[in-house]
Formats: structure tokens, C-alpha cells, sequence
């Protein structure tokens, strides 16, 4: 399964046989009448991202109206860099910036490698049984939705949870931790770990596979220990996977994932819990000032995408491959 | 690499039954929850460890009609027609964008995963639905997020490393584009078909934010409606007595509709589980 999973790029030669070859564009007409069932096969999906995802490209356009709803997107009139001017000044919005990126950094220094070192964990076991039921354990939370990963988190930390109970029927000190600000960025950590570490493994683990065994023979032959194959053995294997994942996290450095911070936001207020994903939804939807929340969400998918450019030419600058070429 | 020292593999069994706890203590504190006589569970605080009296007041509260009832069936038909729908765009795309020199194919695997650099923004996805007309209608929460783009890579990849002969030999013998695709690509596809299908059926399940912006609080699925009562007090209890008539201890009622929204991903997870286990994905993911 796996070798047909992972497909060779095709050749334009591959298709050789055919006598109308993709490579002669003057037959583009013959290519079209003789393709007509697979573009009829395509229209669902084209029509698709036309309109959901480039319709609203395209909706972006409001960012630089002073957008009415009752007027609509046509014929709003424009406003040319206004809403940009009273978005960089309103104090709310840097705020809301400044949590979400310290969250980010956060979630690169105790979130990130929590996969990794599970899957050098899991891989270092010798019985296939074992890891095969851990796996399959700590898989299961990526597929729960985040309104129960916060339900479960309360269950277990909050003030009548089971964690406080077990305190009190002990007679020790209770611990506030769900709606206290100031365990709010641990306790959104601690939830990311809790629900995406072990769905992380995957790829690592797809990796250390490919990892050759005779290096790791040599290396011990060579009297090196553990951490000393690790270093330079393993490492070294799969840091273009390390690599990738992390130039995908700095691209998402102001995207921290709408939900887990929507639905606790209203637990600790605004001032621990506002990110710029929550404060584009409360200005936009439920203040109504579309155009400013738009401008907020256009800053954040270009700061994304200079994120991710810069950081591959980074990494192409080290010799490593990056994302793309 | 020879056998690890017997501390060696103490340490790693401990950390891996630390963690497997870890991640199954949340699960079974909800669950003993739902399941205790409510007097139990009103003398513990709102939690129980260890159930020492049974009931499933909790459930049959929750089931006597209501909002929790509709709000199940909506989950479970959006599910339904969702991944359905989803998988018939995502397999016409994939397959059409998997053969070699197909008319467009190229502008339009551009324009597709250009979206992966600029995903669509919430604002101006909320205005495309609503200049569609589609606010307060089902298909607002089918429709913008019908194809995955991930979804939609891992497809196409599987459907191109179908052997180019069996397709030039059905060819000659006469079998159109959809005969191909319907008799010989996707019986050779059918666990990749099975995991996006799971993958739609868990995304559409736990959607809870779409059907919040979109739609009435009639019309909500169970995920969204949790909301309220799970991280906003305690209306579900009331909302639930008023329903039934009944009181029971708030806190089994909140674990068993917890429960009841977990229950389904809990059951198709073996499934999925059992495809990462052939390596489906491990070979996908590395393309």
C-alpha cells in the first residue's frame, strides 16, 4: 500500500502513446473536445473554489470600502487605506496581536516538539503490539472536537472539576486554572499538547521509518550512545521534516486556530483572552464594522504569507528544501 | 541496536501509561459522570471517578425530545449529506486533475493550491454566503468548506499512481472517462475513498463555528449548541427540566450530551484507525 501511495511524478513522456501529446498547443481545441468528460468532472470542484475561495478574495475588497451591508460590495463607497489607519490605531487591535503572537511562541517552544519526542519514543520501542495501541490512544483526540476538548478540560480543572475535588477531599489548597487570565496561555498549551501531540507523530514517524538502519549499526559499532546517535543519526534524518513543519508553523504565527480561543475567550475577558482571529469576529460580525474587520484579517493572511516566504529563503539560504522550490 | 537496559525500559513504560492516561482519564471521568444516579454525583461536587450507583436518567433525559434530540439529528443529517456531497466533488476534481495533460488541468491545480497560501479570510467568507442567500439554510454549512484542499492532494495522488496501462487498455477497449473512473480507479481506491470520506464525516460532525454565524439557533447541530451550555453556565439544565419536566443533576446531563456527541467519532475511529495502520496516509503525507 504504501509504495502505491506515494506517486512517481508523471512524466509529459508518459503519456507518450497518445497521439494527441498535451506538448503540441495548436491541438488545444482537439485537446478540449477530446478532455470534455474530465472537464465536465471538474466543474463541482472548480466551480467550488471560484466561488468560495476566490469570491471571497475578492471580498477583501471591503477592507479599502466603507462597507454598508444594506449597500452591498458593489456599491459601498471606497475609502481607500481609512480602515487600515483606524485599525494600526486602535490599542484593542495590538493587543490582540500581542497575545496571539506570545501564544504562538509558546506553542513553537512546548508545542512544537512534543510530537518529535513522541515519535522518537514511540519509535524506539521494540514491540510492535505496544506501539500500535498507543498509537492508536493517542491519536483519538485530533478527531474530537474542540467544544468537548474544553468541556473535558473543564470537567477535569475547573473550580468543581475532579482535580479541585481530589484537592479538597485531601484537605489542600484548590487551584484556579479554568477563567483565571493568568493560567490561560498554560492551560491553551496544555490543550493543544493534550489534543493534536500524538496526531503530530504521524509525520515523524513516516520519516524515522525511512531513516536507514545499517547508520545506526555503524554509529553503535562506533561506540556511540544514545543521545550521540540521536544527535547525529536521527537528527539529521528527518530535519527537512522538521524543517517544512516549521516554516508552515511561522506562516500560521498569527493564526492560532479560531475555536479553542472563541470558546473560552469569554472565560478570562478580552485582556488575556482576545486573539486576532476573536477580535475580527466580534468587530465584524457581532460589532458590525466589516471593513475594519476585514483590513484585520488581510494584515493577517499577508503577515502569513511574508512569514512563509521569508522563512523558506531561509532555509534555502541553509541548503535545506523547504517548502517549495 | 540491541535490547535497551531494564531501566531503560521501565522509564519508557512509565511514560507511555502516564500518557495514555492522560489522554484517557478526561474520557472516563465524563463517561462514570453520565452514568451515575444523580443524587450521587449532586454529594460528590459534579464529578465521580468511580460510579458506586448507575443510572441513565442523564440519557433518557436528553432523549425524550427537545433540543438536544434535534439538535443530533441535524449533526447526523449535515454529516451525512455533507460527506457525501464532499466526496463526490473532491473524487471528480481529484481524478480529473490526476491524468496527465488534461485540458486545464494545469491553471486549475494553480488556482488550487494557491488557496493553500491565502485560505479564505472570515469576513469576506461570511459575505459570500450571505450575498449568496444562503443564511439560515442547510447548505451554509455544507458548501463552504465542500472541498479540502489536503483532502483533494492525497486523492489525486493515489488516483495517479493507478498503472497508466490499465487505463490505456480500457481506453482501447472502448470504456469512456466515466467507465474508468467508476470501474477501475475507484475499486482500486477504495481505502483512500474510506479515509477522506472519514475525514469529511469527523470535520462535518465537530463543525461547530458556521453553524453559529450562519444559521438561527433553531437550526443548530449538537457541537454548536454545546457551546452554550458547555463554556456559558448552566442554561443547559434549565433548558433541559423545562423540556422533560424532570430535574436531574446538571452536571450527568452536560457528561451524557458530551458523551452523546463524542459517541460517533468513538465508533468510526477503529475504522480510520485501521487505515493508518496499512499506511495510507504515511505514504500520502510524504508526497
Amino acid at each position: 500500500m504504501t509504495a502505491t501511495a506515494a506517486p512517481p511524478e508523471r512524466h509529459p513522456a508518459a503519456s507518450g502513446g497518445d497521439e494527441t501529446s498535451p506538448r503540441k498547443p495548436k491541438r488545444r481545441k482537439g485537446r478540449f473536445r477530446r478532455d470534455l468528460v474530465l472537464v465536465a468532472l471538474m466543474v463541482p470542484g472548480v466551480a467550488y473554489f471560484l466561488v468560495f475561495h476566490y469570491g471571497a478574495l475578492f471580498g477583501n475588497a471591503i477592507a479599502f470600502q466603507d462597507y454598508v451591508p444594506f449597500i452591498g460590495v458593489w456599491h459601498s463607497p471606497w475609502a481607500g487605506f481609512a480602515n487600515f489607519v483606524t485599525l494600526f490605531g486602535d490599542a484593542d487591535f495590538w493587543h490582540a496581536t500581542w497575545n496571539t503572537v506570545s501564544i504562538s511562541v509558546l506553542q513553537l517552544v512546548f508545542y512544537f516538539p512534543a510530537p518529535l519526542a513522541l515519535a522518537l519514543l514511540l519509535h524506539s520501542l521494540v514491540g510492535d503490539k505496544v506501539r500500535k495501541f498507543v498509537q492508536s490512544v493517542v491519536y483519538l483526540p485530533h478527531f474530537i472536537s474542540w467544544v468537548i476538548v474544553v468541556a473535558l478540560f473543564q470537567q477535569v480543572l475547573g473550580d468543581v472539576g475532579v482535580l479541585n475535588g481530589v484537592l479538597g477531599d485531601a484537605g489542600l489548597h484548590t487551584v484556579d486554572i479554568i477563567g483565571n487570565p493568568d493560567a490561560y496561555k498554560p492551560l491553551v498549551i496544555a490543550q493543544v499538547v493534550w489534543k493534536e501531540t500524538g496526531w503530530g507523530t504521524i509525520i515523524f514517524l513516516a520519516a524515522l521509518a525511512n531513516v536507514d538502519e545499517q547508520l545506526y549499526e555503524a554509529a553503535s559499532i562506533d561506540g556511540a550512545g544514545w543521545w550521540r546517535r540521536l544527535w547525529h543519526v536521527t537528527l539529521p534524518a528527518i530535519r527537512p521534516v522538521i524543517v517544512l513543519l516549521l516554516i508552515l508553523r511561522l506562516g500560521d504565527i498569527l493564526t492560532l486556530g479560531f475555536e479553542q480561543f472563541f470558546l473560552q475567550r469569554d472565560t478570562v475577558g478580552p485582556d488575556a483572552g482576545e486573539v486576532l482571529d476573536t477580535f475580527i469576529y466580534i468587530t465584524g460580525i457581532k460589532d458590525g464594522h466589516f471593513s475594519i474587520a476585514t483590513a484585520a484579517g488581510l494584515f493577517k493572511g499577508l503577515v502569513g504569507l511574508v512569514m512563509i516566504f521569508t522563512a523558506n529563503k531561509i532555509a534555502h539560504r541553509l541548503g535545506e528544501q523547504g517548502v517549495y522550490k | 541496536m540491541g535490547r535497551p537496559k531494564p531501566i531503560t525500559r521501565a522509564a519508557k513504560a512509565l511514560a507511555l501509561s502516564l500518557i495514555v492516561l492522560l489522554v484517557l482519564f478526561p474520557f472516563w471521568t465524563i463517561l462514570a459522570t453520565s452514568i451515575t444516579a444523580p443524587e450521587e454525583v449532586v454529594a460528590n461536587g459534579g464529578w465521580v471517578v468511580w460510579p458506586q450507583s448507575f443510572s441513565f436518567r442523564a440519557y433518557t433525559d436528553i432523549f425524550e425530545g427537545g433540543v438536544i434530540t434535534h439538535a443530533l439529528t441535524v449533526s447526523l443529517g449535515i454529516t451525512i449529506l455533507g460527506t457525501a456531497t464532499s466526496l463526490f466533488a473532491t473524487i471528480t476534481l481529484a481524478y480529473a486533475l490526476a491524468r496527465p495533460g488534461v485540458f486545464g488541468g494545469k491553471p486549475v491545480l494553480i488556482m488550487v493550491l494557491f488557496t493553500f497560501l491565502f485560505p479564505p479570510a472570515m469576513i469576506p467568507s461570511y459575505l459570500v454566503v450571505k450575498e449568496l442567500g444562503l443564511l439560515d439554510s442547510y447548505p451554509a454549512l455544507v458548501l463552504p468548506v465542500l472541498v479540502n484542499v489536503f483532502n483533494l492532494v492525497i486523492m489525486r495522488g493515489f488516483f495517479q499512481a493507478v498503472p497508466t496501462e490499465l487505463i490505456e487498455a480500457a481506453k482501447l477497449d472502448g470504456a469512456g472517462e466515466l467507465r474508468i473512473l467508476t470501474r477501475i480507479v475507484l475499486p482500486l481506491s477504495k481505502s483512500i475513498v474510506a479515509v477522506v470520506g472519514l475525514f469529511y464525516a469527523v470535520s462535518y460532525w465537530n463543525a461547530f463555528f458556521n453553524a453559529m454565524i450562519y444559521t438561527r439557533q433553531d437550526m443548530w447541530p449538537v457541537q454548536t449548541l454545546m457551546r452554550l451550555y458547555v463554556t456559558q453556565g448552566a442554561s443547559l439544565t434549565e433548558n433541559a427540566a423545562s423540556e422533560t419536566g424532570v430535574a436531574n443533576s446538571p452536571q450527568a446531563v452536560k457528561m451524557a450530551v458530551v458523551i452523546m456527541a463524542t459517541l460517533p467519532i468513538v465508533i468510526v475511529y477503529p475504522f480510520i484507525q485501521r487505515f493508518f495502520a496499512k499506511g495510507v496516509l504515511s505514504g500520502a503525507i510524504k508526497s
